[in-house]
């Protein structure tokens, strides 16, 4: 077992493009729970809606790349407002109850046989990246050091995805640091103390729905590209409970906690992959089956989602003072 | 405190090494492959093991690959270019062919492969002449067999089963449809009491009361189909937690702190003790019951389950202070591991409860059904029934209704509302179990159908009035009734999507449902 | 406790009748009605309160004084009824409306935002700012004039208030009595023309209610008309210029603290309730 190179591999996951599309979704959830406080347990169906935006315009409907961005964003726009109206007036346990049942029936409804003239059923859609390819403007050529180096088709879709992290991190710091910010803050804390000071609390939450849902939305959109393909059981709700944990892992509330989360959650994700593959290799996991492989990781994300809650509220870059204060 | 951090993320760190697993959704930036998965056009969450697909550049032969039992294939490419594959027809079972679309043709494909790329290539399987409607296509009228719901064409995943002929006229249908609702909602309804009554008691919503649900179904299943090894340690080491969990709530207060601990962290080692013991005996201690005893054992599991929830889990929270939006965070947490660890005890096939597939049916008129679905109903309505009435004359139920309309006023008139609320967790998770058997009757028992009864659960208890028992019970049988109700209209596959608009609809005009009373503010 | 001070009657030809007329009123409540379940809860047919006084909102526990508060402030929704306030009808207003109009709540169980900072506690008062439009939000020229004439309005409250060493420590950090001195402080921030406070004492040792109470009449005096909900008598009879009594939902009597110190019917009500109520 080649210690070094698992450690290469990790570093490459955590560095790789589905960290960064994790990094893009848990950073609109950051929005919705770490500033806003909205229990938003479906983040996975705004992703969804993005996906498939991006997929129904180009495979099915041969419409440019850009158009399917645009529809899978306003996809995104219908649905927090659809589960917005009825709920952000209401307890918040509401939004949550909403929104983890809005998520799973959109993806049972992506999936139907009824839908799949559009969405392709269990098969989903595929042949999603050509324009996308199309726009590479890095020569082909490998580039990076060692066991660090992509080839320009990577490189390109890690530039992207990563530069789109950024920019939406930048978005978050500016909106949080202006008065608007402070308002939603407010709200996280106390909603009653906000609406006394005479802020309308439900058109505060609904915009960080929205918004957060569209950063989610275009995390989906990034996946249709990257992937080249989707399905509809890629969308399945243990993709919101990791970005839960990316959120709590890296620090809800934080600018960079959920970019944070998502490197080192997926560092880890990798690095005990490669480390028990090559331990199984060697026959030291004698009284575990392949397929239960996924099946402990997932209840293993359950387990840290429950401990970091419980014992590191605030995460790894969050403020210990604040996080130890009670608010209810 | 900076020690304690350090200790969970020793122990984070440590239990990451020790737990295996394949990133479910990791990317492999590995070399260039083309890959995919066939499968069961009849139910979609079953691949179709044994098909040949090759790979050709130009007129080379590049690899192979056959489907495994999940229908999984792939095959290695030497590096970017264009691709042939070719499905081997004659290791398509003859009951299907390759559907063809824009990229299958004729069982071959063309793929343009980019440097680095891992590419999916869907090839799906269909019947010889269907063209999509693979769902309409219902099995021959049979007179020992139900129809629609078994046999040949399982349900697909999401999808619950309709028993219902639809050869009948109009009438007829929405006779057939309004029992089979009925029978939908009492299910519902008997799961979601506990939900409700958790939430009057704790405030808390729990995520993972879909998963007890699962639990319930798959340990009837163990002990009904011949529980071995894998029966005998979970009976075990639930019997010692339960006697944990019981010896705390009746000798607390006869006991010393010191001894009680003692007490119950001996019946759980002897539980677990006695568990390593039979696992290892394995098969050789094997015996089964009937199902109505197996479920029987599932309840009291069940209650085992909630109760040790609520004792070692919640109540130390509670203790600790912990704000309800982390509580929340919490069950969902604990819904995962549950699911997934049912996942990997109870294995993940796709099963029914042996014995009771095959039935005469009954007719009322216009309405036949299965043995087994009237004593479902019977079960139901009875288990409905007594919870009403333990709820309204018995003294620990007046507690629990207390407690859940105003849980610091009954604690300030000496209930003590600890207990009541272990007592609703027990009664709940008994409750879920048997939901489960009962759904299960019904419907495949796989590790997710619970999740999704949780979500017409959370229909019901919403349109009852969240924390009323009662109006669970009422927001069950509606869910039930009007999730079969569509199908008449509607697709099956979009029942869930009817409960989730009712829901909606629900908290758009009366949010505090229909049994439930306007929220006092301040 | 008498007060020895000149007393200053506000109250003009004010009757002390329930429901009575009076000279100049800011807030005129017309036939509120509230029960849940069975219970009434609230049932006023009339009440006006006089601009630029200190009204009293009294009553035993459970009289339906603070229902009465979140009803009025839109906290909660009536069954029926309506109100006025300063001229305009608000009955069925949300409450961030009627925070707007100028009538700013506190609350009984303190709302300090805890992990925010004293200082954003107050700048979250301020009304009519650019920046907290979603579009503003981005436009830092647009607002940040606008932002630094808050701050110096919050710095000069916090300093009124004994607050301003704490101005960048989190809220969560402050003692139970600071919390309620930064919650009035952040309702002044709105710069309203009524604040009403829910049970301002509840909760606040001794030393503090006296500062307490001089702030009350301190606003009183700066022209603000102040309505507040307490529990406990005695301790507003000196600084009230009005006192209404509720008892079961219902005005049972209104008056100057020296008509209701005498008011048989107020006695009797208070008695009653702490039979009945035993050791609340």
């Amino acid at each position: 077992m080649d210690i070094l190179s698992i450690l290469a591999e990790s570093m490459r996951s955590a560095l790789g493009p589905v960290a960064a599309i994790y990094a893009l979704a848990a950073i609109g959830l950051n929005l919705h729970f770490g500033y806003t406080g909205l229990l938003n347990f479906g983040q996975v169906g705004f992703m969804l809606v993005g996906a498939y935006g991006v997929g129904i315009s180009v495979a099915v409907f041969d419409l440019p790349l850009a158009v399917g961005f645009g529809v899978g964003l306003l996809c995104a726009l219908v649905l927090a407002l659809l589960l917005g109206i009825p709920t952000l007036r209401l307890r918040e346990d509401y939004l949550a109850i909403t929104t983890i049942a809005a998520a799973e029936v959109i993806r049972l409804v992506y999936r139907s046989g009824f839908a799949e003239p559009l969405t392709g059923g269990v098969y989903g859609l595929q042949n999603l990246a050509g324009d996308f390819r199309a726009l590479n403007p890095i020569p082909p050529g490998t580039y990076g050091v060692g066991m660090l180096s992509y080839n320009a088709s990577h490189l390109w879709v890690m530039v992207t995805t990563w530069g789109l992290v950024l920019l939406m991190a930048g978005l978050t710091w500016m909106l949080t640091h202006s008065p608007w910010g402070r308002v939603i803050k407010g709200i996280r804390e106390d909603e009653d103390a906000a609406r006394s000071l005479g802020k309308n609390v439900f058109a505060y939450k609904m915009q960080a729905l929205v918004l957060g849902g569209l950063i989610g939305a275009l995390a989906g959109c990034m996946m249709a590209v990257y992937q080249a393909a989707i399905q509809a059981d890629q969308f399945k709700p243990q993709v919101t409970f990791f970005l839960w944990v990316i959120l709590l892992l890296g620090g809800a509330g934080r600018v960079f906690g959920p970019v944070l989360g998502s490197m080192i959650f997926w560092f880890l994700m990798s690095f005990t992959d490669g480390v028990l593959r090559g331990l199984g290799n060697l026959g030291l996991l004698p009284f575990l089956d392949g397929p239960d492989y996924g099946a402990i990781q997932l209840a293993f994300a359950g387990l840290m989602l429950v401990l970091l809650i419980v014992f590191r509220p605030q995460g790894i870059i969050g403020d210990r003072k604040e996080m130890l204060i009670n608010v209810k | 405190m900076r020690t304690r951090l350090v200790t969970v993320l020793l122990a984070l760190i440590t239990a990451i090494l020790v737990i295996p697993g394949p990133a479910a959704t990791a990317d492999e930036q590995g070399g260039e492959a083309l890959h995919g998965q066939i499968r069961h056009p009849g139910d979609r969450d079953q691949g179709v093991e044994g098909i040949t697909i090759t790979v050709f550049e130009d007129e080379d032969e590049i690899g192979a690959a056959e489907t495994d039992p999940d229908g999984n294939w792939e095959v290695e490419l030497p590096g970017p270019g264009t691709y042939r594959v070719v499905v081997d027809q004659e290791s398509v079972p003859s009951e299907f062919v390759v559907r063809e679309t824009a990229i299958v043709a004729g069982g071959e494909s063309e793929v343009e492969v980019e440097a680095g790329d891992r590419r999916p290539l869907i090839i799906a399987l269909e019947a010889p002449g269907a063209t999509g409607d693979d769902s309409s296509a219902s099995p021959s009228e049979d007179a020992t067999e139900e129809s629609g719901s078994d046999g040949a064409a399982p349900a697909e995943e999401g999808e619950i089963a309709v028993g219902v002929d639809s050869s009948a006229s109009f009438g007829e249908r929405v006779l057939q449809l309004v029992a089979a609702g009925l029978l939908f909602g009492l299910v519902i309804a008997v799961s979601a009491i506990g939900l409700s009554l958790i939430f009057g008691t704790t405030k808390l919503i729990n995520f993972a009361h879909g998963d007890m649900v699962t639990f319930g179904a798959m340990a009837a299943l163990v002990f009904s189909s011949g529980a071995a090894g894998l029966g005998n340690s979970l009976l075990a080491i639930f019997a010692g937690l339960g006697a944990a969990v019981l010896a705390g709530a009746l000798l607390e207060t006869r006991l010393g702190r010191g001894a009680l601990i003692a007490i119950q962290w001996s019946a759980i080692l002897a539980g677990i003790v006695l568990a390593t013991v039979l696992g290892v005996l394995g098969d050789s201690v094997g015996w089964q019951v009937p199902l109505w005893m197996a479920a029987v054992l599932a309840v009291l599991m069940g209650a085992v389950l909630g109760g040790c929830m609520e004792r070692y889990i919640w109540r130390p929270l509670r203790g600790r202070n912990v704000a309800l939006i982390q509580m929340f965070i919490v069950s969902i947490g604990l819904a995962l591991v549950l699911r997934h660890v049912i996942l990997v005890v109870f294995g993940s096939g796709r099963s029914r409860y042996p014995g009771f597939q095959i039935q005469e049916m009954v007719n009322f008129g216009p309405i036949s059904m299965p043995p087994r679905d009237l004593v479902v109903m019977a079960v139901a309505v009875v288990v409905l029934v007594g919870v009403a009435c333990l709820l309204q004359f018995t003294r620990i139920g007046k507690a629990m209704r207390a407690v859940s309309d105003n849980r610091d006023l009954a604690e300030s008139s000496g209930i003590d509302v600890d207990r009541v609320t272990l007592y609703v967790w027990g009664l709940g998770g008994g409750l879920a179990a048997l939901g489960g058997v009962l759904y299960g009757l019904n419907q495949v028992v796989e590790y997710e159908m619970g999740f999704r009864l949780l979500l017409m659960m959370f229909a019901a208890v919403i349109l009852g009035g969240l924390g009323t028992a009662y109006g669970a019970m009422a927001g069950g049988i509606a869910v039930g009734l009007v999730a079969m109700l569509s199908t008449l209209w509607f697709p099956s596959q979009f029942m869930q999507a009817w409960a989730l608009i009712l829901m909606i609809l629900m908290l758009l005009v009366r949010p505090q449902g229909l049994l439930g009373q306007r929220e006092r503010v301040g | 406790m008498s007060s020895d001070e000149t007393v200053v009657d506000r109250m003009g030809a004010a009757d002390a009748v329930p429901g009575s007329a009076k000279p100049d009123p800011i807030l005129v409540v017309d036939g509120v009605r509230r029960s849940f379940g069975g219970l009434t809860a609230v049932d006023v047919e009339h009440l006006e309160v006089q601009r630029g006084t200190i009204t009293a909102l009294i009553g035993p526990n459970g009289a339906g004084k603070s229902t009465l508060f979140n009803l009025l402030t839109g906290f909660d929704r009536a069954d029926r009824g309506r109100w006025s306030f300063d001229g305009r009808q608000i009955g069925g207003r949300s409450g961030h409306q009627v925070a707007r109009a100028g009538m700013v709540r506190t609350f009984q169980l303190t709302k300090a935002l805890t992990r925010m900072s004293v200082l954003d506690n107050m700048l979250l008062g301020a009304q009519g700012q650019l920046g907290e439009r979603l579009a503003g939000a981005f436009l830092r020229p647009m607002w940040k004039s606008q932002e630094k004439e808050n701050t110096a309005r919050a710095l000069e409250l916090l300093e009124r208030f004994k607050l301003i060493d704490k101005r960048d420590e989190i809220a969560g950090a402050l003692s139970g009595g600071q919390r309620k001195l930064l919650e009035m402080a952040r309702a002044l921030m709105t710069d309203p023309s009524t604040i009403m406070l829910d049970e301002p004492m509840a909760g606040v040792n001794p030393a503090l209610v006296q500062s307490l109470l001089g702030h009350i009449t301190s606003l009183r005096d700066e022209g603000k008309t102040v309505l507040f909900v307490e529990h406990d008598m005695d301790v507003i009879m000196g600084i009230s210029d009005w006192i209404v009594v509720l008892a079961q939902g219902q005005v049972i009597a209104e008056g100057r603290p020296s008509d209701i110190r005498s008011n048989q019917q107020v006695i009797d009500a208070y008695l009653g309730a702490r039979e009945e109520d035993g050791d609340e």
